[in-house]
């Protein structure tokens, strides 16, 4: 907490402000209110890239919300129903059928999880551009990783639940990712499913972990997210510490009070995001196959792997880095590789703290290196999701692995290339462009 | 109790072995939890053998059955089928089917106890889809003109021929499954079970 204003509420003598008073001497009420909104100063100069942090906590309580309700009348059983439709599979058409309201609920559900990715990466590309993983900042990072993966997680589980076609081939594809680590992975892979092929029992305990486990983690770590950045205050988009600019009063110089000035700011991102978030919602709530796939239209059949299999649009880049990796090493199979690559290849944005070692913070101080890197990078990203979702190809192999090389030159050459880059002199005080 | 530096080391121990002890009973309370993840009897009583008919399978024809939530592949391979395999033994990775993919009564080079059928599980062995079937010769069915029929997973893209040997340079580590499987009789399988006392 930046201030540390720890005076307790004194009442006016109305009946509110009695109550406030009561409360606040038994609970840190305003201590809060102050330490993370009135008197939590955030540098003046956020711009654009600054809305998604805030939008990411929104689509997190439409998630938790929608969830809520969904799982009123959704049922997670693979057992074949008197039409012969899996049980699940019937209750999501259910809901989406002859559930008052259902449609609209699931619709702002699935939406959101597309809506959730999309947020986040703009908001991992800000930290990127702006080097807010930067010190003191790692932790605030490192808790960002640790939601990144739960929410793959939450995706992951999440999808399996309609039981349709992609649900079941896609969770049998990560589920079987596993099973290639040497030693334990067979064994692994059948504490996952909890059978010996996908089925029943691997779709309670999904459903398990998407509503009671990985929510309940991702709560916490977005807590520990807010905590830890506000124990530091936030970066820039001049990568300069305002608190190391402080008036006669202990406040940044730089600093503006989060409430009311960048809760009114976010308000206007919140009125933006949702106009094109209900666009989606309502005219394109498959997103043109990209967020429900039409495969997921057919219920899951265990003899038959649809012609055309991909992973929903947000995991596409990771998927291409599993397929680019064709050789074997080490005497272990190109599969075990693959899972290897993938994983690292989420896991490495957990090193940028350390990896990078240029004197300045912020894309705006630093030279061209920098940015022909960051382009190279986000272009790369761009065409391994889009490869992604493609039938795989001989051309789209080599492409991908291209594109996997300069994915991770870009993280393990940071060492090198942050260091040689040329760099301007950063000013004391934060701009406004 | 002294605050000034002192550590008193009796109960030093005693705080270090309740700690210990503590530890212990917390990892013995995963057990449960852990166990309760693997599959349950019911799943494991689950797996029972299943008989297949296979006096209306044409030559160049093939049918799936379930078997352990698993489909197995049932072909009656045609001579031409059966003529591309030994073209192709240096194209797959593991002609001689040496890695213990099969029974040993399915070692052999169509991989099958009768030369024309052949009866595999259908799932990839890379991550577990089901290779969709590209009989057809060339590039009829988008494969490349040098084809000369088997089978394609839809997921990552690697190929078998018409044994179910996996081509090299794929990422299938290798040759389809063979699952246990006999003659009942001469058109009727038992897919699941060894041939008792043979």
């Amino acid at each position: 907490m930046a201030a540390g204003n720890f005076e307790k509420y004194k009442s006016d003598g109305s009946l509110g402000g009695n109550l406030l008073e009561w409360v606040d001497a038994r609970f840190p009420a305003t201590a809060m209110w102050r330490g993370h909104l009135s008197e939590y100063y955030a540098p003046k100069n956020f711009n654009f890239w600054y809305f998604f942090g805030s939008l990411a906590l929104l689509v997190l309580v439409i998630q938790i919300v929608t969830g809520i309700f969904l799982v009123m009348h959704y049922k997670p059983d693979a057992a074949l129903n008197a039409n012969g439709v899996p049980v699940a599979f019937a209750s999501v058409e259910y809901i989406m059928r002859d559930v008052p309201g259902g449609w609209l609920i699931r619709y702002m559900h699935s939406t959101g999880a597309s809506a959730f990715f999309i947020v986040v990466y703009l908001h991992m590309f800000r930290g990127l551009i702006y080097g807010s993983y930067r010190k003191p900042r790692e932790l605030t990072w490192l808790f960002g990783v640790g939601i990144f993966l739960c929410l793959m997680g939450e995706a992951f589980f999440g999808y399996l639940l309609p039981w349709g076609q992609m649900s079941y081939w896609g969770a049998q594809v990560i589920v079987n990712l596993f099973s290639a680590i040497p030693v334990i992975g067979s064994d692994l892979s059948l504490i996952i499913r909890g059978d010996f092929v996908v089925g029943d029992a691997t779709l309670n305990r999904f459903f398990s972990f998407h509503v009671i486990a990985f929510p309940l983690v991702l709560i916490g770590l977005v807590a520990a997210h807010v905590l830890a950045l506000h124990e530091t205050g936030s970066n820039n988009p001049d990568g300069v510490e305002i608190k190391a600019n402080k008036d006669e009063n202990g406040i940044p110089r730089d600093g503006i009070p989060f409430h009311p000035y960048y809760t009114v700011k976010d308000i206007v991102g919140v009125v933006v995001f949702l106009m094109v978030f209900s666009a989606v919602m309502f005219w394109a709530p498959e997103g043109g196959g990209y967020f429900l796939e039409t495969p997921n239209f057919y219920p899951a059949d265990p003899l038959k792997t649809p012609p055309h299999i991909a992973p929903v649009w947000y995991f596409t880049p990771f998927y291409s880095i599993l397929r680019a990796m064709v050789w074997n090493f080490f005497g272990l199979d190109a599969k075990f590789w693959g899972v290897v690559a993938m994983g690292a290849s989420v896991v490495i944005f957990a090193f940028l703290p350390w990896l990078d070692r240029s004197p300045v913070k912020s894309i705006r101080y630093r030279g061209p290196i920098t940015k022909v890197m960051i382009t190279i990078f986000v272009i790369c990203f761009f065409i391994l999701g889009y490869l992604g979702t493609l039938s795989p190809s001989p051309m789209g192999e080599l492409v991908s692995q291209v594109c996997t090389v300069f994915y991770f030159g870009f993280f393990l050459g940071m060492p090198w290339w942050s260091r040689m880059d040329k760099f301007k002199p950063v000013p004391d005080r934060v701009t406004m462009k | 109790m002294s605050n000034q530096g002192k550590v008193d080391c009796g109960r030093r121990r005693l705080v270090v072995a309740t700690a210990a002890v503590g530890g212990v009973g917390a990892v013995a309370a995963l057990v449960p939890f852990v166990s309760s993840l693997l599959p349950s009897e019911r799943a494991k009583a689950a797996g029972a053998p299943v008989e297949v008919d296979i006096s209306k399978l044409e030559s160049g024809q093939m049918i799936t059955v379930e078997w352990r939530g698993k489909p197995v592949w049932i072909i009656n391979r045609t001579k031409d089928m059966l003529d591309t395999l030994p073209k192709l033994a240096d194209a797959v990775a593991d002609p001689k089917s040496e890695k213990n993919q099969q029974p040993d009564y399915a070692k052999n080079d169509t991989r099958s106890i009768k030369p024309e059928i052949l009866v595999v599980v259908g799932i990839c062995t890379h991550l577990g889809c089901s290779p969709s079937s590209k009989f057809k010769k060339g590039a009829e069915e988008g494969m490349g003109a040098d084809w000369l029929g088997g089978f394609l997973c839809p997921c990552h893209g690697s190929t078998f021929d018409f044994a179910g040997r996996v081509f090299k340079a794929k990422p299938a580590p290798t040759n389809l499954e063979v699952p246990p499987h006999y003659y009942m009789a001469d058109t009727r399988i038992l897919i699941g079970e060894d041939k008792k006392g043979a």
